[in-house]
Formats: C-alpha cells, sequence, structure tokens
C-alpha cells in the first residue's frame, strides 16, 4: 500500500476526485431524477446479455476449438472458415445482416408469421442474442482452439493408459485443463463482449447505452448522459475484472 | 445481383466509395494511434513518473469504456473544443465531421491499445542491447531509431496486425454517428431498395476481403521484421 500511495499519487487521487466533485456539483442533472427508475432494469438488460451470449458462445466455441484443434478436415475446416468469417467482418455489420437480412426474409413467409415461434422473432432481442453469441464464439473458437493444444500429452496419454473412456478423458482431463488455460484470455474477452453490448441499441434493444441516448434526444443534455455511462460500463468492467480473477485463484494452478 | 451494378439504378458505385472511405478512415486512425502509441510506449517505460501515471491512467480509460461511447464522447468534445477555440479567435465554427473527424475519433482509442502492444514489444528488447548503444554515448533518440524499434518490430508485428484488424471493423461503428462508410453506405443502400440480405452480404464480402488481404500482408511484413533472426533449431529462417 506504501508503493502505491505517494505523494505524487495522492495529488493525483486529489486531482481525479476534484474533477468528479466538479463534475456532480456543476454539470446539469436534473434530468437524473426523472429517469433513475428505468435505470437499474437497463442495467440488468445489458449485464444479462453479456452473461448470456458469453455463456452460449463458450457452449459453441468448445466445439468449434476441438474441431480446428484435433478434428478430421470435413469438421475443422468448416470451423476455420467460420471463425475467419466472424473475425473478419464487424459486429454491427452481423447484427444489421441478421435483424434486418433474416428478419425481412422471416416476414415473406406466411408459415413462418402465423407459427407460434413470430411473437418472439418480430422482437429485436432474439437477434442481438444471436449476433452477439455467434460472434463471440468465432473468436471464443481461436481461443479454445489454442487451449486445447496447449494441453500436456502426457496428461492424455496418462488418461488413456488409465482405461479412461474417451468421453471421460474429455470431460475431467482435456476441457478443465484447456479452460483452466484459457480464463484470462476468456476474462479478457468477457469484458469486450460487455463493450459490444451497446451496438443492440442500433437494432431497438433497450439496454443502458439506449437510455442514455433516449436522454439525450429528450432533452438535448449531451456529455452528462455520456460520462455517467461510460462511468458504468467502467464499473462493470472492473466487477468482470475481479470475478475472473477470484476464479483464477480458485483454480489450483502451479507455477514453475 | 443488378442492384450490385456500378452505375445507378445498382449501388455498386456508392458500396465501393463507402469502402473507400472505411480504408481511408482505419490508415488514417491506425497511423495516427501508432504515433500515440510510439509516444506512449517510450513514455510508460522511461518516461517521468507523473507521465507514467497519466499513460495508465490514459490505457485504463479508454480499454475499459465501450467503443461506442468513446466515439461519441470525444467527438462531441473535440467539435466543441475545436469550434470554441475558432469563434474565440474571430472565425465561424466548423462542421466536424467526415474523414477528418472519423481519424481522430478513432485514432485515439487506437492510441491505447497501441501503447500496450508497443510496451510489450519493447520490452521484449534484449537489455544488454539497449546498455551497450547507451555506453557507446548513443543519444535517446538515435537509440529508439536505430536499436529499440527495429529490435522490437518482430515482436510487435503480430499485435499490431490485430490492432489493423479492429480499426478496420471499428470504422464501422462510425455508421451510428453517421459517417457515410462502408456499413452506412449499405444501410442506405439496403433501406432504400427493401433487398437487405443482398446489400448485407455483398458488404460481408468486401469486409471479409479486406481482412484476408491485410492478414496476407502482415504475414510478409513480419517475414520482413524477422529476417536474420534465428529460429529455434539454430538455422537462419
Amino acid at each position: 500500500m506504501t508503493a502505491f500511495l505517494q505523494p505524487r499519487r495522492i495529488v493525483l487521487i486529489a486531482i481525479g476526485l476534484a474533477l468528479v466533485l466538479w463534475c456532480a456539483l456543476s454539470l446539469n442533472w436534473t434530468w437524473l431524477p426523472d429517469y433513475l427508475h428505468l435505470i437499474p432494469l437497463a442495467i440488468w438488460r445489458t449485464i444479462w446479455l453479456t452473461v448470456v451470449t458469453m455463456a452460449l458462445g463458450m457452449m459453441l466455441a468448445i466445439p468449434l476449438g476441438l474441431a480446428q484443434a484435433v478434428g478430421p478436415a470435413y469438421l475443422s475446416i468448416p470451423a476455420r472458415v467460420y471463425c475467419s468469417i466472424i473475425r473478419g467482418t464487424p459486429l454491427l455489420l452481423q447484427l444489421w445482416l441478421l435483424y434486418y437480412g433474416l428478419g425481412s426474409v422471416f416476414a415473406q413467409f406466411p408459415e413462418i408469421r402465423q407459427s407460434v415461434l413470430w411473437p418472439i422473432l418480430r422482437q429485436a432481442w432474439p437477434y442481438a442474442v444471436l449476433a452477439l453469441t455467434l460472434s463471440v464464439a468465432g473468436y471464443e473458437g481461436e481461443v479454445m482452439r489454442g487451449a486445447f493444444k496447449g494441453v500436456p500429452n502426457g496428461q492424455l496419454e496418462a488418461a488413456r493408459a488409465m482405461g479412461m473412456p474417451r468421453f471421460t478423458i474429455f470431460w475431467r482431463i482435456w476441457l478443465p485443463q484447456a479452460v483452466r488455460r484459457a480464463l484470462p484470455t476468456i476474462g479478457g474477452e468477457t469484458v469486450l463482449q460487455l463493450k459490444s453490448t451497446p451496438l443492440v441499441a442500433t437494432i431497438t434493444v433497450v439496454d443502458i447505452y439506449s437510455l442514455a441516448k433516449r436522454v439525450t434526444q429528450d432533452t438535448f443534455i449531451v456529455y452528462e448522459p455520456l460520462l455517467l455511462l461510460a462511468l458504468v460500463y467502467m464499473a462493470i468492467a472492473g466487477l468482470i475484472v475481479l470475478l475472473f480473477r477470484w476464479l483464477e485463484l480458485r483454480v489450483p494452478s502451479r507455477v514453475a | 445481383m443488378e442492384l450490385l451494378a456500378w452505375s445507378p439504378p445498382g449501388w455498386g458505385a456508392t458500396l465501393v466509395a463507402g469502402l473507400g472511405n472505411t480504408i481511408l478512415i482505419a490508415l488514417g486512425a491506425y497511423a495516427l494511434g501508432l504515433a500515440i502509441g510510439v509516444a506512449g510506449a517510450f513514455g510508460k517505460l522511461y518516461g517521468g513518473l507523473i507521465t507514467k501515471d497519466l499513460l495508465a491512467v490514459y490505457t485504463t480509460l479508454v480499454r475499459a469504456v465501450p467503443e461506442l461511447v468513446l466515439l461519441l464522447l470525444i467527438t462531441f468534445a473535440a467539435k466543441d473544443a475545436i469550434n470554441s477555440v475558432l469563434t474565440a479567435n474571430g472565425f465561424d465554427p466548423i462542421n466536424f465531421s467526415g474523414v477528418a473527424a472519423g481519424i481522430i475519433v478513432l485514432g485515439v482509442v487506437q492510441g491505447a491499445y497501441s501503447t500496450e502492444v508497443l510496451r510489450g514489444a519493447i520490452l521484449s528488447v534484449p537489455a544488454g542491447q539497449i546498455e551497450a548503444a547507451r555506453a557507446m554515448g548513443m543519444s535517446p533518440s538515435l537509440l529508439a531509431r536505430r536499436i529499440t524499434l527495429p529490435l522490437m518490430a518482430s515482436a510487435a508485428v503480430p499485435g499490431l496486425a490485430n490492432l489493423w484488424l479492429t480499426v478496420t471493423k471499428d470504422t464501422a461503428l462510425l455508421a451510428v454517428i453517421g459517417f457515410i462508410e462502408l456499413t452506412k453506405a449499405t444501410s442506405l443502400a439496403a433501406g432504400t431498395t427493401k433487398s437487405f440480405l443482398t446489400f448485407y452480404l455483398a458488404a460481408g464480402v468486401m469486409y471479409l476481403a479486406l481482412s484476408l488481404v491485410s492478414v496476407f500482408i502482415f504475414a510478409r511484413i513480419e517475414k520482413w521484421a524477422r529476417r536474420g533472426q534465428r529460429n529455434a533449431t539454430g538455422g537462419a529462417m
């Protein structure tokens, strides 16, 4: 603690606090009480999108990574092509392609319009979840490929020598060690995923970003909502970093 | 397919112009980001104590806030700052938009990421090389040009290649603010003709082609940066 709190740092922190105080006191926050009741739900939507798409994306990424690491050519080539396409195009374009493109195609078929799924397909959030999931799966697929390859061969040979069935080897030995290796990268990717969620506001999903945009549109106040928004994202990002640090410490790893 | 034809009623020319804007903004922002990155990396490693702390604040803040929010903040802040300087000196306020604004906004964001990539690369230069150059009496700028920058290049290229791919995709975010680059041009074309799937797929192919060409070029650059290095078996590569 003494190494961190040197005189210059105290001065910098004081300047930072003074800036925050100045923002709190002299900027225009009169709009805040009117929108306060909307903020928790909007923050919850942002967190929900991050967590759900990360979880679904990881489920897709594990087979994608496995196919690229050890799969036969008819599995590894499609997986590699998929990852290249996702990583080579902007997420915003993928989102609009799915929402406007797929949405307009769905609307052309009366069978789909009359099906029980239509009330869901008519909304925006399924496309947001789908686009964010597919995108993160492409990035995580690459990460998991490296992680699966990074597990020492001796571990797998030992498991095979013990007579473990292939599925048990994967479930008990290979996957846990690969995930442990990839954990720091997955933590970083989760923050990146959080930072991609505001894009869903462009297809009318109401998250915390679109709430801030609404404040600007209603009141013509530009900076205050954006500054508060940045603060909210920094807080969530900080929480994610702490969560993954805790996870990494929980999973024992021997440092040679 | 005739919708993608070059001249109206086809939208081919609009899309290609959008792609041109995308590449132009990406190149400019990447160059600006690299300039900030080189300065930032040297500042973080060799700068004064306060410089180091301020740079840490810059890179942490930029990397923790979504690019879209940063783009909006920087766009408004830069617009207000430039226009208040202009009006204070008796000039008319300018319309801060278009390619230059996109370059400045994305460049400031890229600078934070470049700083971290280049800092890591500089750390990979063997300390003995830098100490030897200092012992020979090289000035800091000569040392940077002749020793540090060439030696760190091979370690920096993979990270910088990733950053280039990121910036080409981040230009799409400018569509939300209203710049006419590839994604915005596509959405205009798609909205007018109602053939959403055709245009978004076409734009996807263009972005993919850009990224594949970039990957190829960076592989060549990495080979050039690694020239003269020995690989693990001891032979020249």
